[in-house]
């Protein structure tokens, strides 16, 4: 599904990326895991080309320089240099960090925003089917996204990305800030829309352990570099990983 | 009350002037420094195809608003969109293509009052004790029509919610698969048609005169800054406001003052509340 090939991101001299190779099989859910500034971000701005429109907006005001090598080859075809809104048409989308709600629009509203490329038909049962994953979505239809509580937000997030009828989710750091409760919600939830709807699932978390569950796969990153791969047991057995990102 | 019924007619005026400026700088964060030329131009193509082509006149309002749309995108689509996100080249810029056209128009000796454009309609109406002409009345009717149907077109249509969501982030639009290239050219085409239709309907109420143009854009300006940029009900607010403030310093200190209050609102307002009385975000922050 998606083959990220040795990415190397720079922000002017400091490397963000260095040699990242990320794999994706249709139909699986892999995790990448890292710390603060591991580079989780900026994969997930690379993969879904919202760092193309970083990197023009810093050249055209003469900012930091943005550099990029690599390949991203998704669905066979290499997206390397297409634009954010022609990789989303692809079914490629990206669900940010921080949730980037329409925070002055109703949570209907935001929905349908998001559901920009669906024909109406599909725009209709992607929102049941949110409100049918996320019921607490459904008494706040008429609420304004600013006054939702995290948790409502980041349901909200998902949902209005799911309404862009994705083939390939990226879900970057959906959990943070949220209470273990919470965060169930969303674990069982982001598994349920992969084995319900079929959407393969990029999500990525500061914590592996409310995650690794779920997922297929999992790499590490460290200070940009992917340091360890392998499936959720593989990780956990070893004893590097489980004290530093595990916390057990 | 005539201050009550001209105050009303004069801040839907405002209002429509202002509201093509508010809704390119909302979606875009683009100043459109050249909305009062835009203004003028769409004054001008109703007078050439009324008088010179002697087109039928509704048909004549039709072209000239396409056309000032299409004017808007093309110098979005040659000029602007190389600067975007740089404020400051971005008001210059638009700024000196503004100046290019109003004195290419003056150079071309669209100059003087001759240039009328006939109104709507001859009746008068008296409203309470004011008699007012019918026109004016149009104005707002027209006016309230032309908010309504934009109301409705960013709530209820696809292409709508789209300029809203960019409005509000432009990169999680993007992610969404919104084409914030294609949705800036657009608002900027529905923005300088607003001042197309806001030229259409304010002008026959006075001469075409290339100054209005200036005139137009210290409008809207201000209307925008008093009501906070980038908010449109903020901005309907902010007409209603200077809108009432004109007609009250024109009846009791003078004709005159219409513009100093304009321009006094903005001093005012920056100095008092820079982000505007209804600054968009700002409130919605502070209550969570």
């Amino acid at each position: 599904m998606l083959d990220a090939q040795n990415l190397m991101v720079f922000y002017e001299n400091m490397l963000a990326l260095n040699n990242v190779t990320v794999l994706c099989k249709r139909g699986q859910i892999v995790g990448v895991f890292g710390a603060n500034s591991a580079g989780k971000s900026t994969m997930m701005y690379t993969l879904s080309g919202i760092i193309l429109d970083m990197k023009k907006k810093e050249e055209m005001a003469g900012g930091e320089r943005i550099t990029l090598l690599g390949k991203v080859v998704y669905k066979g075809e290499d997206i390397s240099r297409l634009k954010p809104s022609l990789r989303a048409k692809r079914g490629l989308i990206l669900c940010p960090e921080r949730r980037r709600i329409f925070i002055e629009s109703t949570v209907m509203e935001n929905l349908l925003i998001g559901g920009y490329l669906a024909t109406p038909k599909q725009r209709k049962e992607t929102i049941d089917y949110v409100f049918f994953v996320y019921p607490a979505l459904r008494k706040l239809s008429k609420r304004i996204g600013g006054f939702l509580s995290g948790g409502e937000q980041q349901m909200l997030a998902i949902g209005r990305a799911l309404m862009a009828q994705p083939e390939l989710l990226l879900l970057d750091e959906p959990l943070m800030g949220l209470s273990p409760l919470i965060q169930k919600v969303l674990v069982t939830s982001t598994r349920d829309i992969r084995d319900q709807r079929g959407i393969t699932i990029l999500i990525t978390e500061q914590y592996a352990r409310p995650v690794l569950p779920i997922v297929d796969y999992a790499y590490i990153l460290e200070n940009g570099s992917s340091v360890l791969e392998g499936t959720g047991q593989e990780l956990l057995s070893n004893p590097d990983v489980r004290s530093a990102y595990f916390g057990v | 009350m005539d201050i009550a019924v001209y105050g009303i007619v004069n801040s839907i005026s405002l209002a429509l002037v202002a509201l093509g400026f508010a809704l390119v700088y909302g979606i875009s964060r683009l100043p459109n420094f050249a909305h009062g030329a835009l203004y003028v131009t769409a004054g001008f193509l109703v007078w050439s195809f009324l008088r010179a082509l002697a087109l039928n006149y509704v048909l004549s309002i039709v072209i000239s608003v396409l056309i000032t749309g299409i004017i808007g995108s093309l110098i979005y689509r040659a000029i602007l969109i190389r600067i975007r996100g740089m404020a400051i080249s971005e008001i210059v810029a638009s700024y000196a293509i503004g100046l290019a056209i109003i004195e290419a128009f003056r150079f071309w000796g669209f100059k003087g009052m001759t240039y009328t454009l006939p109104s709507f309609t001859k009746k008068t109406i008296v409203i309470g004790d004011v008699p007012v002409d019918g026109h004016r009345v149009l104005v707002v009717v027209l006016g309230v029509l032309v908010m309504g149907s934009l109301w409705a077109f960013t709530h209820y249509t696809k292409m709508g919610l789209a300029l809203r969501g960019m409005a509000q982030d432009e990169r999680a639009a993007m992610m969404l698969g919104i084409d914030s290239d294609f949705v800036a050219l657009f608002a900027m085409g529905l923005g300088s048609a607003l001042a197309g239709i806001s030229a259409v309907l304010l002008l026959p109420l006075g001469n075409i005169v290339v100054e209005k143009g200036y005139d137009v854009l210290i409008q809207a300006l201000a209307v925008c800054i008093v009501g906070g940029l980038g908010s449109w009900a903020g901005a309907i607010m902010g007409a209603f406001i200077i809108g009432f403030a004109q007609i009250i310093a024109t009846a009791y200190l003078g004709a005159k003052f219409q513009m100093v209050v304009s321009l006094l609102a903005i001093l005012f307002v920056l100095i008092l509340k820079p982000s505007g009385l209804f600054g968009r975000q700002k409130e919605l922050e502070e209550r969570v």
